[in-house]
Formats: structure tokens, sequence, C-alpha cells
């Protein structure tokens, strides 16, 4: 691997999957000798191929699960190059190209909100610096000065002359030239395809069902293959009987796969599946067997007072102003594990020879999916591929690449045959990598004007880093841990000035693997944070907005103000109740207000949420407001019924009837209003997500006086005395 | 063996009886639109047509609808021409992850094709796929655009 060791390579995926920012040296000409005329087009730079027939092809580096990077990408490289928009279409390189040509496709990590704020730079950089060779090409040709050319939708003209080309003309010529050093980027005022609410590319084949998915793909000889996995993380099999199923219909192979997992390799899902559930398995679970539920509670409850904690924001002297505060407030809340139920299973298909392993995936992570691919093969990294398949949802959960390793390590013990293997939805559910589980204990001081002088919060429960890149830690902490709680900084700041502040972190880890799910720790962050802030308003008399509106820093304020004035607060319809809530996640201001009933029968109704984003830049404005709405739906299901439970050290839920989520009936109206004040970059695809959760459980308290601090809601009664 | 009609094609397959329809539908007849989200009938992305109703496929032993006409998301389109529903979720810009869509469109085409203007709580009893992604409100301004073209 050129420039970069394996080791260095394994750690900086990981590094860069636990939403830390890593810097590349970019170039986006980089290896670019190997570029070649091919039917397929000419590449011009690393971004940009183009046709014959004038179609542009623009490269996607990070990868698409339905939240629209691939068209907000596609649209940054097309505003730069000029072409189009029409003729506009898409391809993936593959992690192993990149390698190969020294990552000059940059990061292929697609989490934490990051695929086009962390990319856009290089991404315009690449499509200007294309246009700027096209544009040279036909000047060369036409012996005229670069001056006096002009580009719009790929078309070239000579200004004094009125000759005209085209970039599919120019495209060999331009391919030949040496691409300029530096470029000059378009104020994005000037915008004309990025920044606009365009349709996205890539909805035609997920309407007539042709559309592949890596559950899908068939390739010749394929066999499939169904896992059991030990239902304790941790356990591992002790034997299995593969008699008792040699005979059963398809059966070809049973195999071990690591030292925890079993599979069955047939000629359809379906036998496999049959098969696997009908094979006598011994597990050896290990000493995650003995965890439940109310094991962990106790030892996150513990965590609530321990003496030794990661400090993650601290003002002045918090203990002390709350010793000597008028009136002192303090309540305790948790959030459970939450499963990511991605639409489609876990999946993938490896084919293995000795001398070469590649793998087809739907991946949030392409590179750390080759890492893995090779690891397991047992082969050195060029001599191993991962095509990047759709995602059927990804959410943070295929960030990890669990199942790619398993995959090979089946592949491998039937070489030359291509096994694609498809996770029962039960074995999905039930080996996640969890939205961290946390309690939190919040002290709040006022002064006797009804000030807020103090404020302790006191986080405990899992890391994420701890789970899946322990490198990352810094001296054992995990500063991911206090997204939106920071004292500063772009990604996600506090967002109330309090003369004295401690907020720590006790980890408290268990067996059960924690991971990245949509919003990551801000989900319960500013549940913890907006409905105390609630509380301390209620405490001391105040309208909950006032009394934020004296704490919050400007650009926080600003998003609040927005949805408070959209939303009419205050002024509900009768029956009606609004809360509020506002966090800084993924480098964007968030805010909501929320409009809720709850019936005499204890039944929660949110009628509306009118949710304000201010990203920085918004590249395409429709596909943000998609991303509110639909984050809603994702959040509201975790705060109104989600929970993983634990018993005997195995999560109890293992399928929809079990894991409820929302569906249409409970869908709120979403009125999501893009903000961007330029300026700074943020995300969109995560940030909006955080506040839905608060802003209900502020409205249900104004609705019923109840202060729910447990999620989820429906294990609470709600039902009028 | 299993005799049944898919998109207006017959076809006889070699499969046990209580395979579920919707593994025969895509691990043998390779029509890979019909999704698999949970195989117990509760999300919905397997949703065909046997006989015009919306069936979830999971929960439908191949050798139980003998006879009975089959339709799936590739047989939705007359030849090029898009259903009403496809139109309108391409207008509407619907899918995002796109997996669950299969099967919503599915369960739309039937709905719509018994009650032509749903209302939005006939749209709420009717309409109970799973989406992931959260296209609902998507999904809901499409299935009354399509409901008036
Ligand atoms: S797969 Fe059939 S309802 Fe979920
Ligand atoms: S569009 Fe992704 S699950 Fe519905």
């Amino acid at each position: 691997m050129p420039g970069l060791s394996r080791r260095a390579f394994l750690v900086t995926s990981a590094a860069v999957s636990g939403g830390l920012s890593v810097g590349f040296p970019l170039a986006f000409a980089a290896g670019r000798e190997r570029a070649a005329e091919t039917a397929a087009g000419v590449e011009i730079d690393a971004w940009v191929v183009v046709r014959p027939d004038e179609t542009v092809v623009v490269r996607i580096a990070r990868s698409e699960m339905g939240q629209g990077t691939l068209t907000g990408l596609a649209q940054l490289v097309a505003e730069e190059l000029e072409c189009d928009w029409s003729k506009v279409t898409t391809e993936y390189p593959t992690p192993g190209q990149n390698v190969a040509r020294d990552r000059v496709w940059g990061n292929f990590s697609t989490g934490g909100s990051r695929g086009i704020r962390e990319s856009h730079l290089y991404v315009r950089q690449g499509g200007a610096a294309a246009r700027e060779m096209l544009v040279r090409a036909a000047a060369e040709g036409w012996k005229a000065p670069v001056t006096e050319c002009r580009v719009s939708k790929g078309v070239i003209t000579h200004q004094p002359t009125g000759r005209k080309t085209t970039y599919g003309k120019v495209a060999a010529a331009a391919a030949k030239l040496q691409p300029p050093k530096e470029v000059a980027l378009k104020d994005p005022k000037d915008w004309t395809i990025a920044g606009q609410g365009l349709k996205r590319l890539d909805t035609a084949p997920k309407v007539t069902g042709k559309q592949i998915y890596g559950i899908d793909l068939a390739l010749p000889g394929m066999l499939v293959a169904a896992i059991r996995d030990c239902p304790v993380i941790g356990g591992k099999i002790k034997s299995f009987d593969a008699t008792k199923i040699a005979g059963m219909p398809g059966v070809k192979r049973v195999v071990p796969v690591d030292d925890s997992g079993v599979a069955v390799i047939a000629d359809t899902f379906w036998h496999a599946k049959t098969a696997i559930d009908a094979l006598p398995v011994v597990w050896d679970e290990g000493p995650g067997a003995t965890v439940s539920s109310a094991s962990i509670a106790t030892l996150l409850a513990e965590g609530l007072t321990a003496q030794e904690a990661y400090v993650g924001n601290k003002a002045g002297d918090a203990a002390a102003a709350i010793a000597g505060a008028a009136k002192t407030v303090e309540a305790v809340y948790s959030y459970p594990y939450q499963s990511h139920a991605t639409m489609e299973p876990m999946n993938a298909t490896a084919l293995y020879t000795p001398d070469k392993c590649e793998v087809w995936a739907p991946t949030q992570n392409g590179e750390a999916a080759l890492a893995t691919a090779a690891e397991a093969a047992e082969l050195p990294v060029s001599k191993c591929d991962v095509y990047k398949m759709l995602l059927g949802g990804g959410f943070g959960r295929r960030g990890r690449s669990d199942y790619v390793r398993q995959v090979v390590l089946i592949a491998k013990q039937m070489p030359g045959t291509p096994i694609k293997l498809i996770w029962t939805r039960e074995q999905d559910m039930t080996h996640d990598a969890y939205h961290p589980i946390s309690q939190c204990k919040l002290t709040g001081g006022l002064d006797a004007e009804g000030r807020l002088v103090a404020l302790k919060m006191r986080l405990s429960g899992q890391s994420i880093l701890a789970s899946l890149a322990p490198q990352s830690l810094q001296n054992g902490m995990d500063p991911v841990v206090f997204q939106g709680l920071n004292a500063g900084g772009a990604e996600s700041a506090f967002g109330y000035e309090i003369p004295n502040l401690l907020i720590d972190h006790a980890m408290r880890n268990t067996h059960i693997t924690a991971g990245f799910w949509r919003g990551v720790n801000t989900n319960h962050n500013a549940i913890y944070v907006e409905c105390f802030i609630d509380e301390l308003a209620h405490a001391s008399g105040q309208d909950p907005l006032e009394f934020r509106r004296k704490m919050l820093k400007p650009r926080h304020l600003e998003v609040l103000n927005a949805v408070a004035e959209r939303a009419g607060y205050g002024k509900a319809p009768p029956g009606r109740h609004h809360g509020l809530a506002q966090i800084m996640g993924f480098g964007s201001y968030v805010a909501a207000c929320s409009e809720v009933s709850v019936g005499p029968d204890g039944k929660v109704t949110i009628h509306k949420i009118v949710a304000a984003t201010n990203p920085g830049y918004a590249v395409n404005p429709a596909q943000i407001e998609r991303q509110v709405a639909g984050s809603f739906v994702y959040g509201l299901s975790a705060m109104l019924y989600g929970q993983c439970t634990v018993k005997d050290g195995a999560i109890e839920q293992t399928n929809f009837d079990t894991y409820t989520v929302l569906h249409m009936d409970e869908m709120p109206e979403v009125e999501a209003l893009i903000l961007p004040t330029g300026g700074f970059w943020g995300g969109v695809g995560e940030p909006t997500i955080a506040v839905a959760a608060p802003s209900v459980l502020n409205a249900v308290f104004q609705a019923t006086g109840k202060r729910i601090r447990a999620i989820p809601l429906a294990q609470h009664d709600l039902k009028s005395a | 063996m299993a005799s049944l009609t898919v998109n207006g094609k017959a076809y006889t397959i070699d499969v046990e009886p209580d395979t579920p329809l919707l593994w025969v539908l895509r691990d043998n007849l390779g029509l890979t639109g019909t999704k698999y989200g949970c195989g117990i009938g509760q999300c919905g992305s397997c949703t065909v047509h046997i006989d015009g109703v919306a069936t979830r496929s999971c929960s439908v032993p191949v050798g139980s609808i003998e006879g009975q006409k089959i339709v799936t998301i590739e047989g939705l389109a007359k030849g090029d021409v898009l259903h009403k529903v496809q139109k309108a979720w391409i207008e509407h810009d619907v899918p995002q992850c796109g997996y669950c869509q299969s099967g919503m469109i599915m369960a739309v085409a039937a709905l719509l094709k018994d009650k032509p203007q749903p209302t939005d709580a006939e749209i709420n009893s009717e309409i109970t796929n799973i989406c992931r992604c959260g296209t609902f409100q998507q999904v809901r301004q499409a299935i009354h655009a399509a409901a008036k073209a």
C-alpha cells in the first residue's frame, strides 16, 4: 500500500469511523498517468470522466445509503465543471483503486454526516480543474487564448469568432494536458446547480424493482449462506452437529466462522436459513451471559456518583455555585440501547481464490471493508478489492465490517465459489452495534432572580470508541460522548452560557457492542440537556423560550427563534401544546418546536414539528428537508418505542414485532426550515434528528405535567389521573 | 413442485411447497425487486399482489397459491409505461435508500384500486409498511398526487 502502512491504514480507517477528522494529502490528479481513453469515456481528472456522447460521469467516493450524498456531491462537481446537469451520471471508484492511486479520492468513509462537508473542497476543485483543462484543450485547438473562451452547460464558445465545441469533443485532448496547480472556486452565491433543490439522480430504478442492492446480487455459480453467531457477544461455539442437517434440501456445506459462529452454505437463502435454524449448536456463552438490563442499570447508576470521571466541559466552580444557589433542581435521565434495523439486513458477497479476494458489499466504509477483507483472506490489500453496492439503509451500522469478515471467512472455505451471506433479521437485530446506553444526572443552581448560575451534568454509560476503535480513545477518554456539550469548536458546541459548568463522563462499558447510530450521542445528550433546561425554566416560573433566550449563544438562538416564530410558539391550538429543543451537532445548528396533544387515555399525538437547520451551506435544500423529516421517524421511533434489552447476556428483541418503530399513522407533519448562513460547512444527515425527541417530551410535559426522564415513552402511563 | 403465474408468465418450479413466495420470487425466479425485511409479515417490504390483493409474500407458502395471479414490482408497469404510483414516486422524489419502496408502491397501488381517493385516515390504516429512512411525508404527498392523476 503506497505511502501508508497496512497498520496505519487500519488505524486510520478506524479513527475516521470514530468521527475524528483526519487530514489527507490531496491531489486531484494523482496517478492520472493511469488515465486512458476507453469506451467508458475519457478521464479528465480523478473526479470527472467525459464520454463522446457528452455524458459526464462524476466519480463519487462516499457511499449512498438514502441520504442523497451521491446527488449532492455530483452537484458540487457539476457546478464547477459547468456541465449540463441533465447529462450527469455517477460511478463509484473502488477502494482498491483508491489505494492503488495514492488515495486520490480521499476518504471513502461515510458517517458522521461528513460526506459533503468534508469533501466539498476537493470535489469542487476536481470539477474546476477538469473545466479548466477542457476549456484549455478547446482554446489550444482554436489556437486562441483561453481568456477568450467561455463555457456553459458543456458547450465551449470562442467569443470573438462564435466558434463552438463541446466537452465530449475535446475530452481526449484535455486528458493529455497538465492539470492546473491551483483553481479558483465559485462564490456559493453564484451557484446554479449546487444550492438547488434538484431531484435525486438515483430514483428511477428504485421504483421499478430494477435497483440491485447487495442482497440482490447474483453471480454465476453463486451459493448463499446463512449464519448463526453466538447470541451472547463474546461467546463461542462449543460444538455443532452438521450431520443433523446434512440431508436437508440444497445444503452444500456447514462451516465454522471464527470461533463464535457457524454458517450453512446452500443453493438458496431459504434452504440455508431453514437448515441453520435446524442446526443443533452448543454454545459457550462466556462471562457476558450473567449480564442483564438490570445489572447494566446498576452499573450505570453507580457511575452517576463515582469520584472519577472524564471532564468534557468545565467553567467556574459548579459545585460551589450549586451549594450557594437560591434554588437547586436535580434529575436523573436514561436512554436505552437502540438497534439500527436498516431495512436491508447485513449482507455481503465474496469470491475467494488463493491469490485474489473480491467482495461486493453495501458498506459505509469501503476502505475499512477492504482492509477487513484482506485481513480475513490473509492476502495483501493489492490482491483484494471491494465493490460497493447501494445500501438499503446505513444509519451508522454499515461503517462496521463484521459481516464482510464473515463472508470472506466463509468463502475461503469454498475457494472459487462466490458466496453471498445474508443475515436474517433476527441475526441482524441481535448482533448490532447498538446506540449506546447511558444515564445522566443533572443538577442546576438558580439564583434569586431565576438565572441559571450553575449546571452539573454527569453522564454515565457506554463509549462507542471503546467498542469500535479503542485506539482512538484519548488517555482513556472518549471525546465523542460530549457531542453537543463541548466548550466550543466547529463540530458540536454546548449552546448555553452558564458561568459555572461541569460536564463529565463516567465510562461504563458492557460486553454489548456500542456503535454509531444516526445522530450518535446527540440523541441522548439533547434529551438530557433540553428536557432539564425545561425543568429549570418551570422550576423558576419562567417560560422555556424566554429562559433559553437569556443563555443561548447567537447561532444557537437564531435557529431556536426561527422555529418559535414559524410555529407560533405559545399559541398552540386548544388542546395542543408546544415544546422546544435546540442543539449543535455535526457542525450544524438545529432547533425544533413540536406541537403535541395527549388524550385522556394517555395517547400521544405529534401533530407537527417545525425544525430549523443551519448547515452553513445547503447543497440541496429539497434533500435536506427529506433528511430532516426522515431522521425524525428514526429518532422518534427510538424515543417512543425503541429499546433493546438484555437478558442472560443476549439482546431480547429479534424483529419488528418486538422492536416497534413508527409507522405512517404516527408521522407528524414536518416543516423543515433550511437556514444556511454561510461561513462554515455543517452536516445534514444527522444533526436535526436530536431535537425531535426532546421537543416532543417537553410538549408532553406541557400537556400532562408529567416529566418523562426514561426513554422510551411507551413504558410510561400518561393517562389523566 | 409449484405452478404459478407471475407478471403474466407461467412457471413450474421445483421447490418445497412450504417455501415462502418471497424466496421463490427472489431465489428461483430472480425477481429481486421484492425485498426481504423481516420474514414475519411485519414490514411490508415483500408486498406483492396476489389476485389483485396486496399480500406480504414472506408469509405465503408457495404451495397455497396454485393458480393465482401474482404481480410483483417488476410487473407493475405496462411495458415502458410506468404505473401512476411509480410516476408519482419519481415526481415527488420519494425513495431515499429505496429498499422499502417496492413493497410501499405495491401496497399503495392496491389501495388506490380499492379507494381511488383515499383520505389521510385511510392511508394511515391501510399503509402499514415500515420505512426506516422515514419517507412517510413524501409517501403521503405522492399518494394524493397519484390519486389525482
Ligand atoms: S419481509 Fe415480509 S413483511 Fe417483512
Ligand atoms: S426508503 Fe429506505 S427504508 Fe424506505
